[in-house]
Order: C-alpha cells, then sequence, then structure tokens
C-alpha cells in the first residue's frame, strides 16, 4: 500500500479543477518526493549510503534509525499504475511464471525492472530504480511483499529480512506483540551486518518520534475532511500521503503536514472552500485506489457534485500507536493494529467509526482483482455495513494497476447509477 | 425540442450494447408507439432511425417536439435527447410503472446482467451488475447458438423440447464452448445442450444477489427466450413477472423520466 507521489502535471486527478482548488501545498509536496529519489539516485551511483527497500508499512524507523535510505517499491507499483505503464510490463512478469491473478504491484514492478523501464526516468531523469543493500518486508499486508521481495534478493544477491506479523486479529493480545517486537529487534544484528555500524537506540528513538510526529498529523488531515464541505477528497489524499509513506520518520515529513498541508486545509475549511463545488453527496472509498484511472474518476465524482471525503487506504498510514520511550513494542503495535491485519469485525466497527466522523452517504467497495487482502467486499461486508449503517453500498470491479481488470464503461455507469440511487 | 417544457409527448431511447430500443408515451403513460434495432456500429445513426420507426407507429412520423431522454451505454450518443439517465434508474422506472410494489428485477442483456431491487414506492434500495464476465448474458448465448451452428430465435423451443438439462459445469464463456464441443462429441442430444446452456444463464443470474421480493425479469433476452422465466420459476418456487414488453423497459423508463423532467421545468440538463 504504498502512496503516489509524482504523478506529472497532466496525470493529476484535480489537474482540470479550478485554480483555487488546487492545493498549493503540493508543491512542496513534489520537492520532497523528487528529494527522496535524487538522494536514493545518488547513494546507488556513488555507494555513499546503504539503501535498504521496505515495505510501505514498516519497519522504517528502524531502518531510518540505522542510517539507511529507504526505498519503498510499493511507491514505484503505484507509479507505475499511475503512468499507466503497469499493463504492459505486467505480462513480462506472467512469463516467468508469476501469475496474473497476484499483486499487481509485484507483476508490474518486476515486469518493469525485467523491461528496463521506469516512470522514475521521465519524472526525474532517473535511470533506475536504485540497488538495495538489504530488502525488509513485513507481512501486515500480505505474503505477497514477501515474495516480491525475494525475486530481487535472488536478483541482487543481497540479504532478505522481514516480520511476519499475525493476521486477522480480533483483540490484540500482549503474545503478538511481544513476538512482533522481538522480530523487529531480531532484525537489528542483521542490519548491522549490512552497515557495519552499531546500532544507536539514540538516533532509532529519534526517527520513531518523527515518524509518530508525521502521523499525528497525517490523522489531523484527513479528519479535515469530516469538515463540510469537505476541503479535500480522497484523491488528493492519495497525492499527499507521499511524505506520510517515504518521509516518514525524517524532519521533512513532520514539515511538510505541519507548516504546508494542515494548515491550508483548516484555512479552506474556515473560508468554507469546497474540493468539490457544490458538495451533495458525501462518500467513503474502501480498497485500493485504481491509479492508472484517478483522475476520470475524480472528475466522474465531481460532476455528480460528489465528494469522495475519506478511505481506508489512505488511513493506513497512520501510526498512533509509535512511541520513542518503547519503540520496538510500539512499532509492534503500530504495525499489527493496522486495518489490513483485522478480522472483519474489527474492520466494520472501524468503518462505523469512519462514518461518524465523516458523514457519508454512501460506500465504494473496489474490489481489485489483485489484492484480495485490500478488497474487504468478498466476505459480505458491503451487505453488513449497508444495514449496519443505513447506506446503500457499491461494488466496483478493478485493481490497483492491471487495467486489463476494469471496465470503464460499467465502472461509471455504475458510479452514476449509485449517485442517482442518493438522489432518489 | 431539447430541453424545453410543456410536451405531451416522450421519448426513451436505450442504446443498448446489442440493441437499441425506442418507446414513445403520450401525456398518459400510454405506448404509442415503439420499435428496436440492432445498435451496429454508428450510434447516433441508429438512435434516429430507431426513433422515426417509433414515431411512425405512433401515427407521428417526423415528429420533432417531444422531450427525451436516453439511456444505456451509447446514452450519450443520442443527437436528440434533453438528458440522460442510467440503464439501472431506466429500468427500475420502467418497472415500477407496470408493477408498482417491492420488487426484485432482473434484467438479462446482450452484454450485462442487472439485480436491481426496489422498495414498494419505486426507490432503489441498490443494486449489481455482472463483473466484467459475459457468462450469463446475451452474449453468452449467442456464442453458444454459433457454436452449436443453431439460429439464435431457435433455442427457446429446443430448450423447453428438452426434459434433461446437460449442464455445464464452467463459469468462463469460452471454457464452456470448449464443453459445449466435448458434448457433442459424445452425442448429447442438442435439446439437452440447449436447455443446459439456459440454465447455466439462469444461475450465473441468480448468483448475483438474493432475492427478496416479487421477481420481474426484463430485456432483450427474455424478451426471446421466454422459456428462461420458467426456469427461474421452477428453480426460485416464485411467481415471477414479466413485462408486457421485456426489452422495451429500459426506454419506457426513459420516457417516463422525460415526463417527469417536462413536469419539474428545471431539467438536469445534458449529461
Amino acid at each position: 500500500m504504498p502512496t503516489l507521489y509524482e504523478q506529472r502535471e497532466d496525470d493529476h486527478p484535480m489537474s482540470n479543477e479550478p485554480p483555487k482548488k488546487s492545493i498549493a501545498a503540493g508543491k512542496v509536496c513534489k520537492k520532497i518526493m523528487a528529494d527522496h529519489f535524487y538522494e536514493l539516485d545518488e547513494a546507488a551511483r556513488t555507494g555513499s549510503r546503504k539503501i535498504a527497500w521496505c515495505t510501505s508499512v514498516g519497519p522504517a524507523e528502524l531502518l531510518r534509525g540505522m542510517g539507511f535510505l529507504v526505498y519503498y517499491p510499493e511507491n514505484h507499483g503505484a507509479m507505475l499504475g499511475a503512468t499507466r505503464m503497469a499493463t504492459e510490463l505486467i505480462p513480462y512478469a506472467n512469463a516467468m511464471g508469476y501469475s496474473p491473478d497476484i499483486c499487481s504491484y509485484l507483476t508490474s514492478d518486476v515486469g518493469s525492472f525485467l523491461q528496463g523501464k521506469t516512470p522514475l526516468t521521465k519524472a526525474y531523469n532517473i535511470e533506475s530504480v536504485p540497488r538495495p543493500d538489504v530488502l525488509v518486508f513485513n507481512t501486515n499486508q500480505c505474503r505477497d511483499v514477501q515474495d516480491w521481495f525475494a525475486w530481487y534478493a535472488r536478483h541482487f544477491g543481497v540479504p532478505l529480512v522481514g516480520v511476519h506479523t499475525h493476521r486477522d486479529i480480533g483483540l490484540i493480545r500482549m503474545y503478538q506483540i511481544k513476538d512482533i517486537a522481538q522480530q523487529i529487534e531480531d532484525l537489528v544484528p542483521q542490519l548491522e551486518a549490512v552497515t557495519g555500524e552499531p546500532f544507536d537506540m539514540d538516533r532509532f528513538k529519534e526517527a520513531v518520534e518523527l515518524s509518530r510526529r508525521t502521523s499525528v498529523l497525517w490523522r489531523a488531515c484527513l479528519e479535515s475532511a469530516g469538515a463540510v464541505p469537505s476541503p479535500w477528497t480522497f484523491f488528493d489524499a492519495t497525492i499527499h500521503m507521499g511524505p506520510a509513506v517515504v518521509a516518514r520518520g525524517t524532519a521533512e515529513g513532520v514539515s511538510y503536514y505541519e507548516d504546508h498541508l494542515l494548515p491550508e486545509l483548516e484555512q479552506r475549511i474556515k473560508d468554507g472552500v469546497a474540493a468539490v463545488e457544490g458538495e451533495r453527496h458525501r462518500l467513503y472509498w474502501e480498497g485500493m485506489p485504481i491509479w492508472g484511472k484517478l483522475r476520470p474518476l475524480a472528475e466522474q465524482f465531481a460532476s455528480l457534485k460528489t465528494c469522495v471525503v475519506a478511505s481506508t487506504y489512505c488511513n493506513s498510514w497512520i501510526f498512533d500507536q509509535l512511541d520513542p520511550a518503547d519503540p520496538f513494542e510500539s512499532m509492534a503495535r503500530a504495525y499489527t493494529e493496522l486495518f489490513i491485519a483485522r478480522d472483519e469485525a474489527y474492520k466494520e466497527k472501524y468503518i462505523a467509526q469512519c462514518y461518524e466522523l465523516f458523514k457519508f452517504d454512501g460506500i465504494v467497495f473496489h474490489d481489485a482483482k489483485t489484492c484480495p487482502n485490500n478488497s474487504n467486499n468478498r466476505y459480505g461486508m458491503p451487505e453488513r455495513l449497508g444495514r449496519a449503517l443505513g447506506v446503500p453500498t457499491l461494488t466496483i470491479n478493478g485493481d490497483l494497476c492491471d487495467l486489463r481488470c476494469y471496465s470503464e464503461e460499467q465502472a461509471k455507469t455504475n458510479i452514476e447509477a449509485f449517485i442517482e440511487q442518493l438522489e432518489e | 425540442m431539447i430541453g424545453a417544457n410543456n410536451h405531451d409527448l416522450f421519448v426513451g431511447i436505450d442504446v443498448g450494447a446489442s440493441r437499441t430500443k425506442a418507446a414513445v408515451l403520450d401525456a398518459g403513460k400510454n405506448l404509442l408507439g415503439h420499435a428496436v434495432l440492432r445498435s451496429g456500429t454508428d450510434f447516433e445513426r441508429t438512435a434516429s432511425a430507431v426513433l422515426e420507426e417509433a414515431l411512425a407507429m405512433a401515427g407521428m412520423p417526423g415528429r420533432d417536439g417531444f422531450q427525451c431522454v436516453s439511456t444505456g451505454y451509447g446514452r450519450r450518443n443520442v443527437p436528440f435527447r434533453g438528458d440522460t439517465r442510467t440503464e439501472i434508474g431506466c429500468h427500475a422506472k420502467g418497472c415500477y410503472h407496470e408493477f408498482p410494489e417491492a420488487v426484485t428485477i432482473i434484467d438479462i442483456g446482450g452484454q450485462d446482467n442487472k439485480v436491481i431491487k426496489l422498495d414498494d414506492r419505486g426507490r432503489r434500495l441498490n443494486f449489481k451488475m455482472n463483473r466484467k464476465c459475459a457468462a450469463g448474458t446475451g452474449a453468452f448465448l449467442e456464442e453458444m447458438a454459433m457454436r452449436l451452428g443453431i439460429p439464435l430465435e431457435e433455442m427457446d423451443g429446443l430448450a423447453r423440447a428438452s426434459e434433461h438439462a446437460e449442464e455445464l459445469g464452467s463459469y468462463c464463456t469460452v471454457f464452456s464452448g470448449t464443453e459445449v464441443l466435448e458434448k457433442i462429441r459424445r452425442g448429447i442430444a442438442v435439446p439437452d445442450l440447449v436447455k443446459g446452456i439456459f440454465l447455466s444463464v439462469v444461475k450465473r443470474v441468480l448468483e448475483m444477489d438474493s432475492l427478496s421480493e416479487r421477481v420481474v425479469m426484463t430485456g432483450g433476452v427474455v424478451a426471446h427466450n421466454l422459456y428462461l422465466v420458467d426456469m427461474v420459476q421452477e428453480i426460485t418456487g416464485r411467481e415471477v413477472l414479466v413485462p408486457k414488453h421485456p426489452q422495451l423497459t429500459g426506454a419506457v423508463g426513459a420516457a417516463l423520466f422525460a415526463m417527469e423532467i417536462n413536469a419539474n421545468t428545471s431539467g438536469r440538463g445534458n449529461r
């Protein structure tokens, strides 16, 4: 579950919106993302810093605290989706024995590597993704990340280490937290072997604190969409979450939300600025973004006076439990509490809480063909939540990256019919 | 005519993936004229042609004073539309007009199926469309008819003639085609194969949603293969209602929307 931070201007979902609607902080966001890639590229070319590839939901703080530059392959997957390069590249991984039914971040990313094509080239004039010194995964999202990283570990001949998270968790038990904390701590000597430097607890705590502050600020930004009208949309948030992913654990990440995005959103609320002019309906998006279709979807919803105000997806980078006083255990808690790792009852309660906060009129479930773990419509949740909350639900079939799995005309008709239904 | 008010003639055009349908209603909601043409590749021309046929049937050839709403995949390709509505909304509207009660609508179209639930005031409670797959749609029947070398219009009679449905196990249209070939090789009687194909359509539709109220079946596939209705009744043990013109349900619904827009002097404009 990465984020998209480097769309070209013409790919930006809101690029056709009136100027007053574009978020000014976007320029700073773009610079943070660009600097992130330039720094990685420079380190990869010169060997000045060690590079760790990391899954987007941790354990990045440990890596930051140990002096690694951190690269997020899922983020690259989202870029491949957003630039619509993915659909052409996926078949190359399929031909290597990686099924079209598994994660299309994995298949598009491996396909991209095999073909020597990356969206980084057009966006930043960077030739390729940075070579890793170590790959670090966390299975709290899915098993695919492990298989994905394993492909690169074999290719580069570098260590693959990781954390195996519990799944379908209801009430979080102490034994689960202890287990994950221990797994994270066990990474330390393996990572020290890569850096050649001893672990520095103070530096680690500092990274945890910066990450915590980023999380708190990111939550505040997301919760600003509880205002009526909402100052921004889910589609905006998929762009502006970039620093919450890649700059988590850095001062730049904190500054972005504290000094730029949050003040701007708060000002919009004060001024009554609506992200969707004449906002008539408010929806919740459950599931992955359809990266290659952000713009047409944003435009369609806006044309229907509908603001998609919130999503589980963007909320997934809130790690409130992080605490520098107890870094390993708090990391374990933060990464175990994650929505995607929880059971159905928890998930339904979570969305019900979001309903109270965001005051939405309906829920759109995205059934992503290649992402079963992030497609929560498959076990009757829309029906149960619809009854419990008294709001209608709609399921759209699609995918995060593989547009072969998406029927745009059918999705558009479904969305239009759903809004008609809300207006009856 | 577009966007004007106070008309006494209301036109619905349903540009579907396979066929384009027109319905012409008077202010009393009486169906004066209707027509169905293959959608083809030029939706604009087809829409105009189907309108002409329907107006001629209504005894008003060439008339250009009317309020029109278009629906279906090609709804934005109808040049003389005043507004558009989705086919889901139009089927709901058309069904409720004929059966004003809480119903579950099963619409089997050329390329997609819909299950729409309405409350007793005709409001949509929810709807589902088939996924990307063509299983259970008219396209599936067309493919199977082609495999068997049978004219599409003979399928209904053949299915009725069978006393044993030779079931297909596969979900996929292409795999089902292979299954059919294998069954032909084994000498299975054609009527039994056709009944099995119909059963496959019914199963695909029934697995889309639960049936909570009285069932209404609509769509071109139903109109031309009424045996599907018998099968649904037999499998579900429920009475199934069928509109007088099942293929026109969406067009009639669109015409009814046109009437509403006319009544509320401010339409929503072209969409």
